[in-house]
C-alpha cells in the first residue's frame, strides 16, 4: 500500500521539476500532507490487525463454548450432565435349532439391557435386566430376571468391593457371555451345567489386582438349594436361587485368581465353598468345586480350555451318584478373514458322576461366526452328541443372531 | 450312624480349611497391590517423553467435513470437538485422546513420527475392569505401527493382541492409535499446502 504512494511522490516531485523546481515551503506542504495519509493508512492497517486478532478470539472462543456446551440451557446442562454419568447398554440373542430328533425351534432366547450409573469417581452402580425366551409369566416358557444389581465402592486406591447381587467369578463365560464374545450359537454345555452359568447370588465382594496382570476377587454370599430328592437331586445347576427370597441358612465363599499379564493370554482358577447346598435340608451337603481355565489368542489363532469339578459331601448326594459332578472342554478356533471366524468345540462332563455306572456326556462342536461389525454377529454350527447320558439326541443345526451395544 | 460321624467331622475340617483360606486371602490381600484405575502420566509429563530436548509447540487441527467424517468412522460415534490441539516439533507429533471404553473415558496419549507411532501411553484409566491396557506388554505392540494405504476406512497397518476381559478397552485404544495416525498425516499435508 505504501509502495504506490512513495511512486506516485517521485513521480510527482519528478514532474514538478520538470514544469519548474518547487519551493522549499511546496515541498514542506506535500510531505505534510503525505505523512498524513501515511499515518491514517497506517491506522487502518492496525485497526483490521487487531479485528483479526479480535476475530480469532471470537472463533476459539465460540469453539471452546460449543465444545463445553455451555450454550444450552440450565436445565438441559444437568440433564446433559446426568445422562453423561448414566451408561445403558445391552445385548440380545436370536436362535433357530433344527433339531435331529425333535421339533425345530425358534426362540428369542435373550433380550438383555443394562443400566449404571456413576455416583462420583468411587461409587457406582450396576445392573443387568433380562428377558429369556421371549413371554415371561404363568405357563410361559420365558422368565424376567435380574441378572445383576449392586453397588461398587473402590474404598481404598488398590481395592473395589462390590455389594449386592453379582456374577460369581467363575469360568469363561458366567462374567462375560455376549454373544459377540464367543463361538457357538448356544453357550458351552460344560459351563452350563457344570459350573453352572449364567450364576449369579447375592452378597459382598472384594476385587482389585495384586500385580501386573495379577488379578483377584473374593467373595461372601448366597448358597445354592439343590433338591434333596427325585431326578434333579443335588443336581448343582437346579440348585441356583436367583436371589428370589432365596433361603440363606448356609452361605458360600468363592476366591478366584486371574492372570492376564501376557497379551492374549487368560489363565483362571476359582475354588468356591458351599456351607450346605440343601440349606439344611439333609445333615450335611457341603461342597466344594474347583475350576481352573485358560484362553489363548495369538494372531488369527484362539484356544480356549476349561475344566470344572464338583465335590459334594455327604451321604444324600452320594446316594444319589451326583457326589461328584464335572466337565471339561477344548475350543480351537481360527479366524479366517477379520469378519469371518472357524470353530470346533470337543466337551465332556457328568452331572452323575459319582455313579460309577454313568455315562459322559461327550459333544462335538463345530461351526463359524461372521461379524457384521465388531458388536453384530451371524453364527451357523452343528451340535454333534457323541455319547448322550441321558438316551436322547439332541443333535442339532443351529442359527443365530447376535448383538451387543 | 458312623458315616454321619464321619461325615460331620469332614464337614469341620473343611470349614476349618474355608477358615484358612480366607486368612491366608487376607494375606494376600495386605500385600502391595497395583491400581485398576489412576493418573499413571500426566498431560506435561507425556509432552516431555514425546520431545526430550527437543523444541515443541501446541497446535491446532481443525476438523473438516472430511476429516470428522473419518474419525467418526474410526471412533464408530460421533466425535464431540470442532479441533484438536496437539504438539509438534521436529517432525513429530505428540496427541492425547479421551475414549470411552466400556462406561468411563481413557486418556491415552500418542506420538507420532515418520507416520508411525513412537511411543502410546495411557495417561490415566478410570474403569475398574480392563485397566492392563496400560502396561508396557500391551502398549509395546503399538511401537511402529501405521496405517494401512488404502482407500477405505483407515485402520492399523498390523495385529494387536487382545487382553481377555478388557475387550472394549482394547478397541477404544486401537481408535485412538489409529486416529493419530490419521491426524498426523493430515498435518503434514496442511504444512505442504501452506508451503
Amino acid at each position: 500500500m505504501l509502495k504506490p504512494i512513495l511512486l506516485a511522490t517521485v513521480v510527482a516531485v519528478a514532474s514538478l521539476g520538470a514544469q519548474a523546481a518547487p519551493s522549499l515551503d511546496e515541498m514542506w506542504a506535500v510531505i505534510q500532507q503525505q505523512q498524513a495519509e501515511i499515518a491514517e493508512l497506517k491506522a487502518q492497517l492496525n485497526k483490521t490487525d487487531s479485528k483479526l486478532v479480535e476475530t480469532e478470539m471470537m472463533v476459539t472462543a465460540t469453539a471452546d463454548a460449543v465444545e463445553q456446551g455451555v450454550a444450552v440451557s440450565g436445565s438441559l446442562a444437568k440433564m446433559a450432565q446426568w445422562a453423561e454419568k448414566t451408561q445403558i447398554g445391552g445385548y440380545g440373542e436370536h436362535h433357530f435349532n433344527r433339531f435331529a430328533d425333535s421339533k425345530d425351534q425358534v426362540d428369542a432366547h435373550r433380550y438383555v439391557l443394562f443400566f449404571g450409573h456413576q455416583f462420583t469417581d468411587d461409587v457406582r452402580f450396576f445392573s443387568e435386566f433380562e428377558l429369556e425366551h421371549g413371554i415371561a409369566g404363568e405357563g410361559q416358557p420365558g422368565e424376567i430376571e435380574l441378572e445383576q444389581a449392586y453397588i461398587e465402592w473402590d474404598y481404598a486406591q488398590n481395592h473395589s468391593v462390590q455389594i449386592g447381587q453379582f456374577l460369581i467369578p467363575v469360568g469363561i463365560m458366567n462374567e462375560t457371555h455376549e454373544p459377540d464374545t464367543f463361538y457357538g450359537t448356544e453357550r458351552n454345555l460344560v459351563e452350563k451345567n457344570i459350573i453352572p452359568a449364567t450364576w449369579w447370588e447375592s452378597g459382598v465382594m472384594l476385587k482389585g489386582e495384586l500385580a501386573p496382570g495379577l488379578s483377584y476377587n473374593f467373595a461372601l454370599h448366597s448358597g445354592l438349594n439343590s433338591p434333596d430328592s427325585g431326578d434333579e437331586a443335588f443336581n448343582i445347576r437346579d440348585g441356583r436361587q436367583k436371589s428370589a427370597k432365596a433361603t440363606a441358612e448356609d452361605f458360600a465363599y468363592t476366591a478366584r485368581l486371574k492372570y492376564t499379564g501376557i497379551a492374549g493370554l487368560e489363565l483362571g482358577a476359582t475354588v468356591q465353598y458351599q456351607e450346605d447346598i440343601s440349606q439344611g435340608t439333609v445333615s450335611d451337603a457341603s461342597a466344594m468345586l474347583t475350576e481352573v481355565h485358560g484362553i489363548y489368542q495369538q494372531n488369527d489363532f484362539g484356544v480356549r480350555a476349561l475344566w470344572a469339578e464338583w465335590d459334594v459331601d455327604g451321604d444324600a448326594a452320594k446316594l444319589a451318584g451326583r457326589d461328584k459332578q464335572d466337565g471339561w472342554y477344548v475350543e480351537p478356533s481360527y479366524k479366517v478373514t477379520e469378519k469371518l471366524g472357524v470353530f470346533t468345540r470337543y466337551s465332556e462332563f457328568n452331572n452323575n458322576a459319582g455313579d460309577s455306572s454313568s455315562i459322559d456326556s461327550e459333544v462335538w462342536d463345530y461351526g463359524m461366526n461372521y461379524w457384521l461389525t465388531e458388536n453384530v454377529v451371524l453364527k451357523l454350527d452343528y451340535t454333534d452328541f457323541v455319547n448322550e447320558s441321558s438316551g436322547t439326541d439332541k443333535d442339532a443345526l443351529n442359527l443365530g443372531v447376535g448383538w451387543s451395544f | 450312624m458312623a458315616s454321619l460321624v464321619s461325615d460331620q467331622a469332614l464337614a469341620t475340617q473343611k470349614r476349618a480349611g474355608m477358615k484358612s483360606l480366607v486368612c491366608v486371602l487376607c494375606l494376600i490381600f495386605a500385600l502391595p497391590a497395583w491400581s485398576q484405575k489412576g493418573v499413571f502420566l500426566s498431560a506435561e509429563d507425556f509432552q516431555r517423553q514425546a520431545f526430550a530436548d527437543q523444541e515443541s509447540s501446541l497446535q491446532v487441527l481443525w476438523l473438516t467435513r472430511e476429516l470428522r467424517a473419518q474419525t467418526e468412522s474410526i471412533l464408530g460415534h460421533s466425535f464431540g470437538g470442532l479441533r484438536v490441539r496437539y504438539w509438534t516439533g521436529g517432525g513429530r507429533t505428540a496427541w492425547v485422546f479421551e475414549e470411552i471404553g466400556k462406561e468411563l473415558p481413557i486418556t491415552v496419549g500418542v506420538v507420532v513420527d515418520n507416520n508411525g507411532i513412537a511411543q502410546l501411553s495411557i495417561l490415566e484409566y478410570r474403569e475398574s475392569r480392563g485397566g492392563e491396557v496400560r502396561y508396557p506388554f500391551f502398549t509395546e505392540q503399538f511401537l511402529r505401527l501405521g496405517l494401512v494405504k488404502t482407500s477405505g476406512k483407515p485402520k492399523l497397518d498390523g495385529q494387536i493382541d487382545g487382553i481377555t476381559g478388557a475387550t472394549l478397552s482394547v478397541r477404544a485404544v486401537k481408535k485412538v492409535a489409529t486416529l493419530a495416525l490419521l491426524f498426523h498425516d493430515k498435518t503434514l499435508r496442511t504444512v505442504s499446502l501452506e508451503k
